[in-house]
């Protein structure tokens, strides 16, 4: 068996114009220090669309979503090379500013993480930090946090008490808030690290719902341990191993008919 | 089958004998503060009076009040903190929100640990030579609160840095994350989240200076001044100076004086830390995460 990854979603012609990729890595190593945890990285995150990335513990899945937003160089010793294109700018170019990228770049992690602020000034942070001198009024902000809220189906059971600490929430409710707060900035593309690892089933279910809904007004690119939950929950999956994309095709066929030994054991449970 | 047996009989002695000894040792520290307070109390607390607060020593310091001393010691202490606390807090926040782990960062941090385990006669001789002297303020409530504010620096560091490493960094990185810079992520995020403990370190600290003698003697607290100071560049008479005045220097001090004296200092020093604890006690109960 050939070490080439198997790409069959590459070769399709371009459909909507010259974005049709979100996110476009090639070439891409990282090393931690002296340690590579990503291997000649080649991805095409197509945009508006659901895609999952599945692969066991330590095979570098944290370590590409962190690199797409440029928040692991925040490590000192981390190194990297190759590129990875955004809407078709390399966002590594030296140029580029970094508050720009984290605008449309937005992330959830694995814990949820809301601010020790009311439910109304998380909505609104990421909101208030990028429109410091344009001022927005009372009614503006109150509207900004409706449409959020709603879109991430809290707002009927948040919109009474607004003021609440946003910690006190139920972890399903933080993690739907901390998809929110991303909203009023517009991002183009969700990076979310197994956003649902901290939440019960029941939890589970109505952020998979939600992340559903969000699917063509934004590209997102979930990370998940949970094989039910890519197969439902995604349009495209992604299968890594030791730093190495794998396979990345349309779900369906990447559990149906893996092109690969190693996907066919992995989502058969037989490693990982 | 749930009785007790032999070996869990032993182990509960033993874990008895522990306890009680641990108490014991709790209320061997309590005793010295009781023993303190109590005397102070039994031997000054005739002397106190809003008259002994508000007036000035009369009969070469054996009689009247202590004003100037209690306005003095007010003085040097704010004014000692008016230069720490925004040289100190601004230092931890570079320290702990902008440096990261590198030789720079670890030999500053050494610094200020050796510069806290300095003694305060140390520090004294140091604001002689450089403020009273080199700096020309000469013995004055400048040069003594420079010293002061010399002193409290690694304390006041300190303090802050720890209450800013108390935030959790999953709310920095969630400030990030949405793009905000650093500054923007402290000003909003962790000082309102570090603040109590910041002001509760800063309270204690303020108890300390109130009590510290060698610092001041040298360098701006006088013995006796039948007036207050008009600027930053006189002399000041302080508690604590003058507490070791009128128990060792003066000859004819009735008893009970330095008692009353050493009784206004202590309690200055218990108001202000149990304000910083009521105060820290009352911010837990808001923050919840
Ligand atoms: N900050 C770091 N410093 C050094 N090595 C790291 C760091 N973060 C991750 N690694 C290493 O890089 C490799 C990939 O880690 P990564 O977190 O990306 O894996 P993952 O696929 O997200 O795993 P998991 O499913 O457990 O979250 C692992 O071997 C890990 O030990
Ligand atoms: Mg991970």
């Amino acid at each position: 068996m050939s070490d080439k990854p198997v790409n069959t979603n590459t070769s399709e012609a371009p459909e909507n114009g010259e974005h049709q990729f979100a996110i476009d890595t090639q070439n891409l190593d990282l090393w931690y220090g002296t340690f590579q945890a990503l291997f000649d990285v080649n991805l095409k995150i197509r945009q508006g669309m659901i895609t999952s990335m599945i692969g066991p513990s330590g095979c570098g899945k944290s370590t590409y979503l962190r690199s797409v937003n440029r928040i692991n160089e925040r490590l000192g010793y981390v190194r990297i090379n190759g590129n990875i294109n955004v809407f078709g700018n390399n966002i590594y170019d030296p140029a580029v500013e970094l508050v720009q990228i984290r605008k449309e770049i937005g992330m959830v992690f694995q814990r949820p993480n809301p601010l020790p602020a009311s439910i109304r000034d998380n909505v609104l942070f990421g909101h208030r930090i990028h429109n410091k001198h344009m001022k927005t009024n009372k009614a503006e902000e109150e509207e900004i946090v409706e449409n959020a809220l709603r879109t991430v189906l809290l707002w009927d059971k948040v919109k009474d008490n607004l003021n609440r600490k946003a910690t006190q929430l139920s972890l399903e409710e933080q993690q739907k808030l901390c998809i929110a707060r991303l909203l009023p900035v517009k991002p183009k593309i969700l990076l979310m690290d197994e956003p649902c690892s901290a939440l019960d089933p029941k939890g589970t279910a109505a952020v998979e719902e939600l992340i559903w809904e969000l699917r063509g007004e934004y590209t997102i690119l979930i990370v998940t341990h949970n094989m039910a939950q890519a197969r439902r929950a995604s349009e495209e999956c992604i299968f890594m191993l030791m730093g190495k994309v794998m396979e990345h095709t349309a779900t369906e066929d990447l559990f149906v008919t893996p092109a690969k030994k190693e996907t066919a054991d992995y989502i058969e449970g037989r490693f990982g | 089958m749930f009785e007790e047996s032999a070996l869990n009989a032993r182990n509960k002695k033993i874990q008895l004998l522990w306890r009680t000894l641990f108490l014991v040792m709790t209320l061997l520290l309590i005793l010295p503060v009781l023993v303190i307070l109590g005397t102070l109390i039994a031997k000054g607390g005739s002397v106190i009076s809003m008259e002994f607060l508000f007036t000035y020593p009369t009969d070469g310091m054996t009689a009247g009040g202590i004003f100037p001393a209690l306005f003095g010691t007010v003085w040097l202490v704010s004014l000692a903190l008016l230069i720490s606390v925004p040289l100190g807090v601004a230092a931890a926040i570079y320290l702990s929100e902008y440096a990261g782990e590198n030789w720079f960062s670890r030999l500053i941090n050494l610094a200020i640990i050796n510069l806290a385990g300095v003694p305060s006669i140390v520090h004294a001789l140091f604001g002689v030579g450089a403020f009273v002297v080199f700096f020309g303020f000469g013995t004055s409530i400048l040069a003594a609160s420079l010293t002061l504010a010399i002193m409290t620096l690694p304390v006041v560091i300190v303090a802050t840095k720890e209450s800013l490493d108390a935030v959790p960094l999953a709310f920095r990185e969630a400030c990030w994350n949405m793009g905000a810079t650093r500054w923007q992520t402290i000003r909003k995020v962790v000082l309102p989240n570090a603040i109590s403990g910041i002001l509760t370190g800063v309270i204690l600290e303020v108890s300390r200076t109130t009590g510290e003698t060698a610092p001041i003697m040298f360098t701006g607290a006088a013995f006796f001044l039948p007036f207050l100071p008009e600027s930053v560049f006189d002399q000041t008479m302080a508690m604590s100076l003058h507490l070791f005045v009128v128990a060792t220097q003066v000859p004819g001090v009735p008893d009970a004086l330095p008692y009353g004296v050493a009784l206004v200092l202590v309690s200055m020093v218990l108001i202000m830390n149990s304000i910083s604890i009521g105060f820290r006690v009352y911010l837990r109960g808001q923050k919840k995460w």
